[in-house]
């Protein structure tokens, strides 16, 4: 279920030059798992902007987006009090419906803020998630002391080595022998497959593409996985291990 | 009080209005009576189902646009056996109002026997034949840019079945006209027209073709004029009623478009943007009629000469 509203923005402001945070006042009712997202009218757009959830509460969105282009750019600009026409409950989340005891949680760039919730919502479940955030360099990091905050093991990597471990959050696996039951993860595509191909537990990959509507209706954003043909914006972004094909 | 009648009627078959979400924009309705109630609508086209399941092409498919988007889907649908058997009895318990089922195809036999298929189905009232996809090759719009194919396919559906048989037409073509009055001439019952025109964009940073598939079909508020200038064209060289189709997104454009000719209006990219858009312009219809002193739409239709 997912809902069209007016949501206010209550602050916008960026964690890195390039990288912003948003957060958006609003009915959340429809907002079910972490890993959702959510699609922004802008004007002069005409199609919306899906965005995922980095964090979510009774009367609160935050996002976290990177200008990459004009709606993004138009994004950045927008001042404390603007009214935004957004959808609401997109996407099928991660699912944490499982006996995992010591989940990974893997982002990479603006694939961290889906993390995020994902673990808040871990912890609430009396679960002991860590967390790698991969970044290419230092001045692009984000986030890390909020998930430190909340009282995890996080660990980073930079292509550049410039802070955490040099190389990739699969180099940081190696390097810390880290030990996990299950991982959720969300980044670049080479780093999902990296990923991939690298662990071997249950494990639930984020997806992006191009979308057209967002809610399922247009098929633009089809792929092919081991139980058929599935759509990134209704029966993703998330997808299981078991159903992948590369 | 004016009671503002909206109703129109298409061969036969009667619409409370003349809105009908376009083929390809609401699947199967699914996704939309999440939304909302869908009877409001006055019919619903369908995804274009071909005879074979299709994935449809590569992604990325869709490319944004000032006021529209280029899409290269391909057709994806679950092939008609799979529609009948299962989309169809899902469609008919959320929606209690016409169907037009919209049939795609590769050959003359395709057509054909997705038509007398779907000729079964006691729910489909009209069928809808595209000729138009600009997203396949050797099918779709090579059918319907010569005016002796797409006379062939009419003759063929019409042969094996019994509802109202409209052409889906393509605006990729040099004479419309020629077109439609070769459908008609061949048995079509009405036009639907226009299908997307044929677009493409680049990434300049990447200096690549945004879509997978290099071209696509560009649809939204952009297309309102050309479709608007087709319609009109059209109805006022045949005698069968006109679907109008083509980046309508108000009540105004309705009203517009059924001034061009057009009997029944679909709505298409407009509900891509936003999911209720189709609901939004029936609940909007009866006060524009009212700014425009119209009390029954169908006294409009082609009423511009």
């Amino acid at each position: 279920m997912y809902k069209k509203g007016i949501y206010t923005v209550l602050s916008n402001e960026p964690l890195t030059p390039a990288v912003y945070r948003m957060v958006l006042e609003g009915d959340t009712q429809y907002i079910k798992h972490s890993g959702e997202f959510i699609n922004i009218e802008l004007e002069g757009k005409f199609l919306r902007r899906p965005i995922s959830i980095c964090d979510y509460d009774t009367t609160t969105i935050t996002i976290i987006y990177k200008v990459v282009g004009s709606g993004t750019e138009q994004m950045k600009a927008m001042g404390i009090g603007t009214k935004l026409d957004i959808l609401t409950g997109l996407g099928n989340g991660f699912s944490t419906d499982n006996d995992a005891k010591r989940p990974l949680l893997v982002g990479g760039g603006v694939g961290v803020p889906p993390m995020y919730n994902l673990c808040k919502r871990l912890i609430s479940e009396g679960k002991k998630p860590m967390v790698i955030v991969g970044f290419n360099t230092a001045s692009e990091l984000f986030y890390t002391e909020e998930f430190k905050a909340l009282g995890v093991e996080v660990y980073c990597s930079t292509a550049d080595g410039s802070v955490g471990t040099k190389g990739f959050v699969t180099d940081v696996i190696r390097e810390q022998s880290l030990e996990f039951d299950y991982l959720y993860t969300c980044g670049p595509l080479p780093m999902l497959k990296a990923l991939y191909d690298a662990t071997e537990c249950p494990a639930e990959f984020s997806f992006e593409e191009r979308m057209g509507c967002g809610f399922g209706a247009c098929m633009g954003c089809s792929c092919k996985t081991k139980y058929g043909n599935k759509r990134i914006c209704k029966d993703g972004p998330v997808l299981k291990r078991e159903e992948i094909i590369w | 009080m004016v009671k503002y009648d909206t109703s129109v009627e298409l061969c036969g078959v009667k619409l409370d209005n003349p809105i009908i979400p376009a083929s390809g924009t609401f699947g199967f309705g699914r996704e939309f009576a999440e939304y909302y109630d869908l009877d409001c609508l006055g019919a619903i086209s369908f995804k274009g189902t071909t005879r074979e399941a299709r994935f449809g092409n590569p992604t990325p498919r869709i490319a944004e646009c000032t006021s529209g988007l280029i899409n290269s889907v391909g057709l994806q649908n679950p092939g008609i056996d799979k529609v009948i058997a299962e989309e169809l009895p899902h469609l008919r318990e959320i929606f209690h109002k016409p169907i037009v089922a919209n049939i795609s195809g590769f050959s003359l036999e395709e057509y054909e026997e997705c038509c007398a298929k779907i000729d079964k189905e006691d729910q489909v009232e009209i069928i809808e034949v595209n000729v138009s996809c600009p997203n396949v090759h050797n099918g779709g719009m090579s059918f319907g840019t010569q005016p002796e194919s797409a006379a062939e396919v009419t003759r063929r559906v019409k042969a094996v079945t019994t509802k109202p048989v409209f052409i889906k037409l393509s605006p990729n073509v040099t004479d419309i006209v020629a077109i439609a009055r070769a459908c008609e001439e061949a048995g079509a019952d009405g036009i639907c027209l226009i299908n997307t025109l044929l677009g493409m964009r680049i990434d300049t940073m990447r200096r690549k073709p945004v879509i997978a598939n290099k071209m696509g079909g560009f649809s939204g508020d952009a297309i309102f004029p050309v479709a608007v200038r087709m319609v009109y064209q059209v109805a006022n060289a045949c005698q069968i009623p006109v679907m109008g189709c083509g980046g309508v997104s108000t009540a105004s454009d309705v009203i517009e478009m059924m001034m061009a000719g057009a009997t029944a209006v679909q709505v298409g990219a407009a509900n891509l943007k936003n999911p209720y858009a189709s609901k939004e312009i029936i609940e909007a219809l009866p006060k524009e009629m009212e700014r425009l002193g119209i009390e029954r739409l169908r006294d409009i239709i082609g009423i511009v000469k």
